[in-house]
């Protein structure tokens, strides 16, 4: 159990870092007019349609001892990011992006500008008008980031493996628990994970599906 | 209030706003206007740029080069590098649509421009504009749940509640039926009366610039093209285009034939055609080449050759297609030249109108309006 707990732990974290970064990145993308802006919705994009392993390699490359981010890492706290749970964090927080941002500016983008218009006229700040108008009328999209990126997050494998490795208590997550399971033949003990991870993730689509169903849903509206 | 009332608000607004939309197409709008105090009419045909404008005004879009100054205040000047922000402006702007806020209620949404107020202040003041409006029943109800011409009335009062300095309205009436309009008119001027500000109304309909109209800009094609009191400016069209904007659906070029001085009257022959029209005689000599505008609501159609008629012009043609737009029908008539007609979709059905039928056009002489080129 103690693999599920780190998986969750590791989930609610980076939902919660997911949402702060991702609200400014939402909103600049649905305001700016900027031409390039399709590079950086590319970039956030790329955890979708890259292959963990790929995103992994990089980030483990980056987070080593010879990586940008593992010497910056060395340099401030003595050891590497990679093999560690704040590295998994890191990586799952790359990784789960546009599983945050997407639904963000989705319900950004469908708020009618005129009503955002109307409270400057009206004498609001862009902030406040950030506040008690694009924020109250994007709470569908917020639910569906945050459940996204926490379901995400503790259904991964590949990235998780190449960056964390498989370090009991520290980096071991329970779809890495499941692996080592099946590998060892404990058939018993991977279905115990398997249907505590299945039944979790029925109940986090549940809720996004009764909360919403026109952000992120494959299925037509109703 | 004493200042107020001593130094006459006014709004002088000339600038310059260039679009290079590779959707929409390049567009430009140079604007050159002042309002004084009480009702001015921006009158235009759609795409004239009338949203535009007022978004200029506002300070939703940043005009190029703009020099505008409201009572002695300036909201941008490009020359000094001087831009208030639209929530410095002190302008009352409503738009097309309500554009309410959905998760506040009406009382919410009108107290919402009333944040320096404090919370009990802006309750009353809410409630005063609502009832000003005649909504005051709807305070604790979504927008959700009032109907289009309560949600207009809750936007004035919303966009008024805020003490504007002058009040820009798009199309505020759009969709309501006549006697809704005139109400909510007569609340807006009864709400101005001590006020006194200048009030910008955009519209592209006839009937509100009749009803409401004390003076009238007259916008085309992202150009101010005419000013001046509503008969002037839209009875009497000058510019070709502007007639159009007058809801002028027919252009017609002709040649002046005959000039019959004594009845006022000259004749002309539509370019291209045999066809003859009487029109009201202008100064033009005979060989002249004029332009005549004629609204296709001012022709008359008859399935059969009308006789003992006042009109002069009776012409025969035949129907060239026909197109129900709304609760109006649209008739193409093929008279030597084609003709827009519009009719009512029971008179269409009564004459059994038909394409290809055979049909009497019926002008009088002073529904041909004569317009420069």
């Amino acid at each position: 159990m103690e693999a599920l707990w780190l998986s969750i732990l590791l989930a609610v974290l980076v939902a919660a870092i997911l949402l702060v970064l991702a609200v400014p990145l939402a909103y600049w993308l649905s305001q700016t007019t900027w031409r390039a802006k399709f590079l950086i919705e590319s970039v956030i994009a790329l955890p979708l349609v890259l292959p963990p392993t790929v995103l992994g390699f990089y980030l483990l490359t980056a987070m080593g001892a010879n990586g940008l981010l593992g010497k910056l890492w060395m340099a401030w706290f003595g050891h590497t990011l990679a093999f560690t749970f704040t590295g998994l964090v890191v990586a799952s927080v790359l990784y789960s992006l546009p599983f945050a941002v997407q639904p963000l500016l989705m319900a950004f983008e469908g708020v009618d500008p005129r009503l955002l218009h109307a409270a400057l006229v009206l004498g609001a700040s862009r902030w406040r008008s950030f506040r008690q108008v694009l924020l109250p009328l994007s709470v569908p999209g917020f639910i569906t980031a945050a459940v996204l990126s926490f379901a995400h997050t503790l259904g991964e494998f590949g990235v998780v493996l190449m960056v964390g490795g498989n370090i009991p208590g520290v980096t071991r997550t329970v779809s890495i628990d499941i692996y080592d399971h099946v590998q060892s033949l404990d058939y018993a003990a991977a279905n115990r994970m398997a249907i505590a991870l299945l039944l979790i993730s029925f109940a986090v689509l549940s809720t996004i599906y009764a909360v919403n169903r026109r952000v992120w849903s494959p299925w037509p509206n109703r | 209030m004493i200042a107020a009332n001593s130094t006459r608000a006014r709004l002088e607004a000339q600038f310059r706003f260039q679009r290079a939309g590779p959707r929409h197409g390049a567009f430009e709008l140079a604007a050159n206007f002042r309002l004084d105090p009480g009702i001015t009419i921006l009158f235009g045909p759609s795409g004239a740029g009338k949203s535009t404008l007022l978004d200029c005004i506002a300070g939703l879009l940043k005009p190029s080069s703009a020099r505008i100054i409201l009572s002695g205040e300036t909201l941008h000047d490009t020359a000094t590098n001087t831009f208030l922000p639209p929530q410095a402006r002190g302008l009352a702007y409503l738009f097309q649509e309500p554009a309410l806020f959905p998760h506040l209620s009406v009382e919410q949404n009108v107290a919402f421009g009333l944040q320096e107020l404090a919370p009990p202040d802006r309750t009353n003041r809410a409630q005063d504009l609502l009832t000003a409006f005649r909504v005051e029943r709807l305070a604790a109800r979504k927008p959700a749940e009032i109907s289009g011409g309560e949600a207009q009335r809750v936007a004035l009062a919303r966009a008024l509640a805020t003490s504007p300095r002058a009040v820009l309205l798009d199309e505020p009436l759009k969709g309501l039926d006549a006697e809704l309009k005139s109400a909510i008119v007569d609340d807006l001027r009864a709400w101005n009366r001590a006020r006194q500000l200048p009030i910008l109304y955009v519209t592209h309909q006839r009937d509100e610039v009749d009803a409401l109209g004390e003076r009238v800009i007259a916008i085309d094609r992202g150009h101010i093209v005419a000013e001046g009191a509503p008969h002037a400016v839209l009875d009497a069209p000058r510019k070709k285009r502007l007639a159009y904007a007058a809801g002028f659906e027919n252009h017609l070029s002709a040649v002046v034939q005959d000039i019959r001085e004594p009845d006022g009257v000259m004749r002309v022959r539509l370019a291209g055609s045999e066809t003859e029209l009487e029109v009201p005689l202008a100064y033009a000599a005979v060989g002249n080449r004029v332009h005549i505008a004629i609204r296709a609501g001012d022709i008359l159609l008859a399935s059969r050759k009308p006789e003992g008629l006042s009109a002069r012009n009776v012409l025969e043609g035949t129907i060239a297609s026909l197109e129900t737009i709304g609760t109006t029908v649209v008739c193409r008539v093929n008279a030597g030249a084609m003709f827009l007609v519009h009719v009512t979709p029971g008179a269409a059905r009564s004459l059994e109108l038909v394409a290809g039928q055979c049909v009497w056009l019926v002008i009088k002489t002073h529904s041909c309006h004569l317009v420069e080129d």
